[in-house]
């Protein structure tokens, strides 16, 4: 019997599991799956809890629903990785699992201690993150009683999952307070560390010019050193200051840490990875998903969706002894909320940025590239029913994973 | 202070419109200072041990590193970058060594 071992049952390690348990002949191979957390979270909607459009209940499910019958799923911390060994430590008990073909899938996260003083005195007071279901949680809470006053969002450093998360808080934020009826008396400020609004140069000038016509001011190129909680304020590493009554930070994403301590990952933990063939640069058995490797595309579960085709056809390939693909392009697209019932939509991979145009989507209709439409908001909506019942089982979704450049305006 | 700009080391040497050279293997020690000499920078070995490093990352990897990599790798802390490179360490001592202007971020 030969072992696929899959690390982190999020969105990647969750399509792995389900599209390799079709693939391979189970009088052959066992099929491992492990992650520390019994809970699936469904990141996309921690932007939608501050706001009270979902609710925490409304974005958690069982992660063994999920999980085909015939993968062995372990709860259990990941504790050490030894690729040269090929095999693996859990926590529980204690146990190794030595593998044949090892998938990594155990995602990025965020470190707001990195950061001087953002946990100190004002973390959860008036200080929150949205990146993990507690602080969208708590920041739901302080906002509900919230009178007004300068609201600062921070992304710490990049790269950061779903980069355009920051904006289309921002956007939220402007709608919510209009719906409250305050928001003459909330100012709305980005600090990031970008010398714009977003990392592609088209796309940087079209939300650029959305952040100015909703009244949201930006601070390019701020490099966060610390927050003063004490005096409300945040410093930049060339010693800019900005006030701030309310404090949201994206803080830094690194990978598990797990990869640090076997000595897997980069400077961030994230693993050297092809990205091309998503394999693993230093162990030929070892394949990476989804926000853990350092391919450099966008963090995103539709990232790990268009990952996937590839990585299960490359480890098949590598199993019967065949020369990989390179198809991976870095395709990335992600509906933009942008508040009053409205989104945008952006493609792009890593030759081509994001263009305007029309993204056809048969069965869907067309969807604007670049442009605010009711049309993107309700496909961002839907997100959420196709994750849960489409994506994360590797069904079938109606995107192709290679970039097209059909309807865009190049 | 020994800012000497010898403007005809760049004679050939092609830039980006941001100032970032086009050709980084055009790059030699000479053209890092002269470089560093136009944008008011005075190298001390400090600022040398940070474009040394630059330099080994952009030998090894074709790229140039992030303000993160510098700290945890090159072992410089980013306080002390930021006063040897006031205006953004990882975009000026990407210029000084000859590089383009760091991606690093998606
Ligand atoms: C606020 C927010 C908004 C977002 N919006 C979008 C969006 O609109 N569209 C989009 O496509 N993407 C969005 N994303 C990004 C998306 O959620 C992630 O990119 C995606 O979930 C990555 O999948 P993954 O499998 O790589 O990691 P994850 O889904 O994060 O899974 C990693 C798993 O590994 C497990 N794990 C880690 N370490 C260990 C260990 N030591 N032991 C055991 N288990 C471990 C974790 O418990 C986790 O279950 C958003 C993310 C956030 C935070």
């Amino acid at each position: 019997m030969k072992t696929l071992l899959i690390l982190g049952a999020g969105t990647g390690g969750t399509m792995v599991a389900n599209k390799m348990s079709e693939h391979l002949d189970a009088n052959e191979w066992k099929i491992i799956l492990v992650d520390k957390d019994e809970t699936h979270y469904y990141q996309p909607g921690f932007l939608f809890i501050p706001f009270e459009i979902y609710s925490p209940q409304d974005v958690v499910k069982p992660k063994r629903d999920f999980v085909p019958p015939n993968v062995e799923f372990i709860i259990s911390d990941i504790e050490m990785i030894e690729p040269e060994q090929n095999r693996v430590k859990l926590a529980k008990r204690s146990k190794w699992i030595d593998y044949d073909y090892l998938v990594v899938a155990t995602g990025s996260h965020v470190h707001p201690e990195e950061t001087e003083g953002m946990v100190n005195g004002g973390w959860y007071k008036n200080i929150f993150d949205f990146y993990t279901v507690e602080g969208a949680t708590a920041l739901s809470r302080f906002l509900k009683f919230w009178k007004g006053g300068r609201l600062v969002l921070n992304i710490t450093e990049m790269p950061i999952k779903c980069p355009v998360a920051p904006l289309e808080f921002l956007f939220l934020a402007d709608w919510y307070f209009t719906e409250r009826g305050i928001r003459d008396k909330v100012e709305l400020v980005l600090a990031t560390p970008l010398d714009g609004a977003f990392t592609k140069p088209r796309a940087s000038a079209i939300l650029g010019n959305m952040l100015e016509n909703k009244g949201i001011y930006i601070e390019p190129e701020f490099n966060i050193g610390e927050v003063d909680s004490s005096k409300q304020v945040i410093r930049s590493y060339d010693e800019r200051e900005i006030d701030y009554d309310l404090f949201v930070t994206v803080p830094t994403n690194m990978g598990a840490e797990v990869i640090e301590r076997s000595g897997m990952g980069d400077e961030l933990n994230f693993i050297p990875t092809d990205k091309h063939t998503l394999q693993s640069k230093n162990w030929e058995n070892i394949f990476i998903i989804g926000d853990a490797g350092d391919v450099p595309t966008s963090k995103a579960g539709s990232v790990a969706h268009f990952m996937l085709d590839v990585l299960i056809e490359n480890m098949q390939r590598h199993m019967e002894g065949l020369e990989l693909r390179s198809t991976f392009d870095g395709h990335a697209n992600c509906f933009i909320e942008s508040g009053f019932e409205k989104g945008i939509l952006i493609d792009f991979n890593y030759d081509v940025e994001p263009l305007p145009g029309k993204y056809p989507l048969p069965g869907f209709g067309p969807f604007s590239l670049l442009q605010e439409s009711p049309a993107n908001h309700w496909g961002k909506m839907i997100f959420r029913w196709t994750y849960w019942n489409v994506l994360l089982k590797g069904g079938e979704m109606p995107f192709e994973s290679q970039m097209s450049m059909a309807g865009k305006w190049a | 202070m020994t800012l000497t700009i010898n403007p005809e080391v760049l004679e050939g040497i092609e830039f980006d419109e941001e100032g970032f050279m086009v050709d980084a293997d055009d790059w030699t020690p000479t053209i890092g200072e002269t470089i560093a000499a136009i944008l008011e920078l005075d190298l001390t070995e400090r600022h040398w041990d940070v474009i040394n490093f630059v330099r080994q990352e952009y030998a090894d990897k074709g790229e140039a590193p992030t303000l993160r990599r510098i700290t945890k790798v090159g072992g410089i802390p980013t306080k002390e970058l930021y006063q040897l490179f006031p205006d953004g360490p990882a975009k000026i001592a990407a210029k000084v060594s000859g590089l383009a202007k760091p991606t690093g971020c998606i």
